[in-house]
């Protein structure tokens, strides 16, 4: 039980945060890391665990978020529809582009995935009989408060933590994890190779899908460029993945957590910090420094990637003894 | 019908013909020698059995049923395991990981499948290092974890490919009575080895190949003897010692 006890208590406190915090500004906030988690821990599952490393998670989530904003647009149902029928659809699309792509190994099969995203961002350009095309399907949201939707994000993002929690200690996590490690080994213990390489891939597409369709409903705007972004969500993933530490269950949490913070952070000039500060001097050159600044929030996490590449190899979670020895190490001669 | 059979078993890599022709027969229960310089395509055999890589011509047969052609998977399934010369620890995951892992085989409970790992560990006597990341091993361990890992699927008949090379004397000697053992236990073994020792002293009837081909079949004794063996692969010295 103790090993949970910093669970539980982060999830009491996710429990009570949109009652403490009032601001719609941080729920959104909330919302997008909870998305976050569930994406990441669906890059986890394949990439970090299984080791076949997925470069167009946005493939997915494009095609969860397009199920519920079609089921609304065409079919006149509710875009709540397609958070199981994403889920099913993601899963549909899964099972059959593994077991084509799986007998690709390493960078081939990523390259594949990267395919798989370019070639549903051009459909769902082109077919605008069936999606709008580029101008877009609008979905009318269901709430007017954030809440409902914090706490249904937050179903999701726990689900898909636990669900990779469970599954990484069964039978099925021992053959992922044997499979990134040698995969010729792994057949040769008699591990079929090419479907567990899908069921891990089944899992994960599903956990994506669910998130793009609760983004439809939550935004209640999509288009092509949003949800089948290369940028802003297939290496999104891989980022929020490497960040908090690949192959490790709390990790896509922790990623998510600092990438929509490091992300806002630049967007905003430290949560207009910087704005107040230029109005305050009115120097023009804190202006012109906010202003680049905030254009520059895309850089911002290539040069996090770099920092945590070089010191954090494993990731925060991964090196997280590492990181807990240097900050203790900076607090003791802080004292001294 | 033979235990196990490979007829006519041919791999061409190009133009090379890695394997060329070789059949034999191996009896339920034996350990089975298999010898050869170099190059010569010992390993290839076992990467033919396993189903590793596709016969281009030839069958092979276990336990009454043609196995080539199935994948390498369900071939370990049917109950061939087997080590790799060199050695593929799942570098990442403890000892006890890597052989739980295997143990999964034969059973779909967890606590059984550590029970299953725990116990092959015990027997080939790894123990010691249960806890340890398979990449922290020395080599002499690490080939142990090869037999361990093969042994947790419950094989019937075990591939084993040197697995006593780069040992020190002491530890071959250890790796020869661990092997024994094995055989003792029931389970049929074809080995191919370096080290002259270990192949004839444990070995029922050996196998000798040459550039693919068969150059000789017999108890040891015989093999030792021949004289295309002794000129193709064990030297005048050998001649000199025995
Ligand atoms: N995957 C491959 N592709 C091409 N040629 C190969 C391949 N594997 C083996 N060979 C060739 O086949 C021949 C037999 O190799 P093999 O590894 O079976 O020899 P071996 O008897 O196990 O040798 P050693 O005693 O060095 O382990 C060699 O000439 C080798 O170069
Ligand atoms: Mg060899």
């Amino acid at each position: 039980m103790k090993q949970y006890s910093g669970a539980i208590l982060l999830l009491a406190v996710m429990l009570v945060f949109p009652l403490a915090v009032q601001d719609a500004y941080y729920q959104h906030l909330m919302i997008l890391v909870l998305l976050w988690v569930a994406i990441g821990s669906g890059w986890n599952l394949i990439s970090g665990y299984a080791g076949q490393v997925l470069f167009g998670a946005a493939a997915f989530f494009g095609v969860g978020a397009y199920t519920a904003a079609l089921l609304s647009h065409k079919l006149g149902i509710s875009a709540w529809w397609g958070l199981p029928l994403g889920a099913v659809i993601t899963f549909a699309l899964a099972l059959p582009f593994g077991w084509v792509c799986f007998r690709l190994r390493g960078p081939y099969f990523a390259l594949a995935t990267l395919a798989l995203n370019e070639i549903f961002r051009h459909i769902a350009t082109i077919w605008e009989s069936l999606t709008e095309g580029m101008v877009g399907i609008l979905v009318m949201q269901t709430f007017v408060s954030k809440v409902p939707y914090y706490y249904i994000a937050l179903g999701i993002a726990v689900a898909s933590v636990l669900t990779v929690e469970i599954v990484v200690r069964s039978r099925w996590g021992y053959y992922f994890v044997s499979i990134r490690e040698d995969q010729d080994a792994a057949e040769s213990l008699g591990i079929d190779t090419l479907r567990y390489k899908s069921v891990a891939l089944c899992l994960s597409s599903c956990m994506i899908g669910l998130a793009g369709a609760l983004y439809t409903n939550y935004m209640g705007f999509i288009d092509p460029r949003v949800v089948f972004s290369l940028h802003d969500v297939s290496i999104a993933a891989i980022l929020v993945g490497i960040i908090g530490g690949v192959g490790t269950v709390s990790g896509p949490a922790v990623g998510a957590f600092i990438m929509v913070a490091v992300m806002e952070i630049f967007r905003s000039g430290g949560f207009g910090f910087l704005g107040k500060l230029s109005s305050a001097t009115g120097s023009p050159f804190v202006a012109t420094l906010t202003k680049y600044i905030s254009e520059a929030h895309v850089l911002s996490f290539g040069l996090l990637v770099i920092f945590v590449i070089l010191y954090l190899p494993n990731g925060v979670v991964g090196d997280w003894p590492i990181l807990k020895k240097k900050l203790l190490f900076w607090r003791r001669q802080a004292t001294v | 019908m033979a235990f196990f059979e490979a007829k006519n078993i041919t791999k061409f890599f190009g133009g090379l013909a890695a394997v060329n022709g070789v059949n034999f027969r191996v009896e339920q229960g034996q350990t089975y020698g298999l010898i050869g310089p170099n190059g010569s395509g010992k390993t290839t055999i076992f990467n033919l059995i396993n189903g590793y890589f596709p016969l281009t011509t030839g069958e092979i047969y276990f336990g009454g049923r043609k196995i080539s052609g199935l994948k390498t998977y369900r071939i370990c399934q049917e109950g061939i395991g087997r080590t790799f010369q060199v050695v593929k620890p799942l570098k990442r995951m403890t000892v006890l990981d890597n052989v739980v892992a295997s143990a999964f085989l034969r059973t779909r409970s967890k606590r059984e499948a550590v029970r299953l790992a725990e116990e092959t560990i015990a027997f080939c006597g790894l123990t010691a290092h249960k806890d340890k990341l398979a990449k922290s091993l020395p080599i002499a361990s690490r080939k142990r974890l090869e037999i361990t890992r093969a042994l947790a699927t419950k094989p019937k008949l075990l591939l084993l490919d040197e697995t006593a090379a780069g040992l020190n004397p002491s530890e071959v000697d250890e790796a020869i009575r661990l092997i024994r053992k094995i055989n003792e236990s029931g389970i049929t073994i074809i080995i191919v080895e370096h080290i002259m020792k270990v192949i004839m002293t444990i070995s029922d009837r050996i196998l000798a190949i040459n550039h693919g081909m068969v150059i000789a079949e017999g108890t040891p004794a015989e093999v030792a003897s021949n004289h295309e063996v002794v000129a193709a692969y064990l030297g005048e010295d050998y001649d000199a010692q025995s």
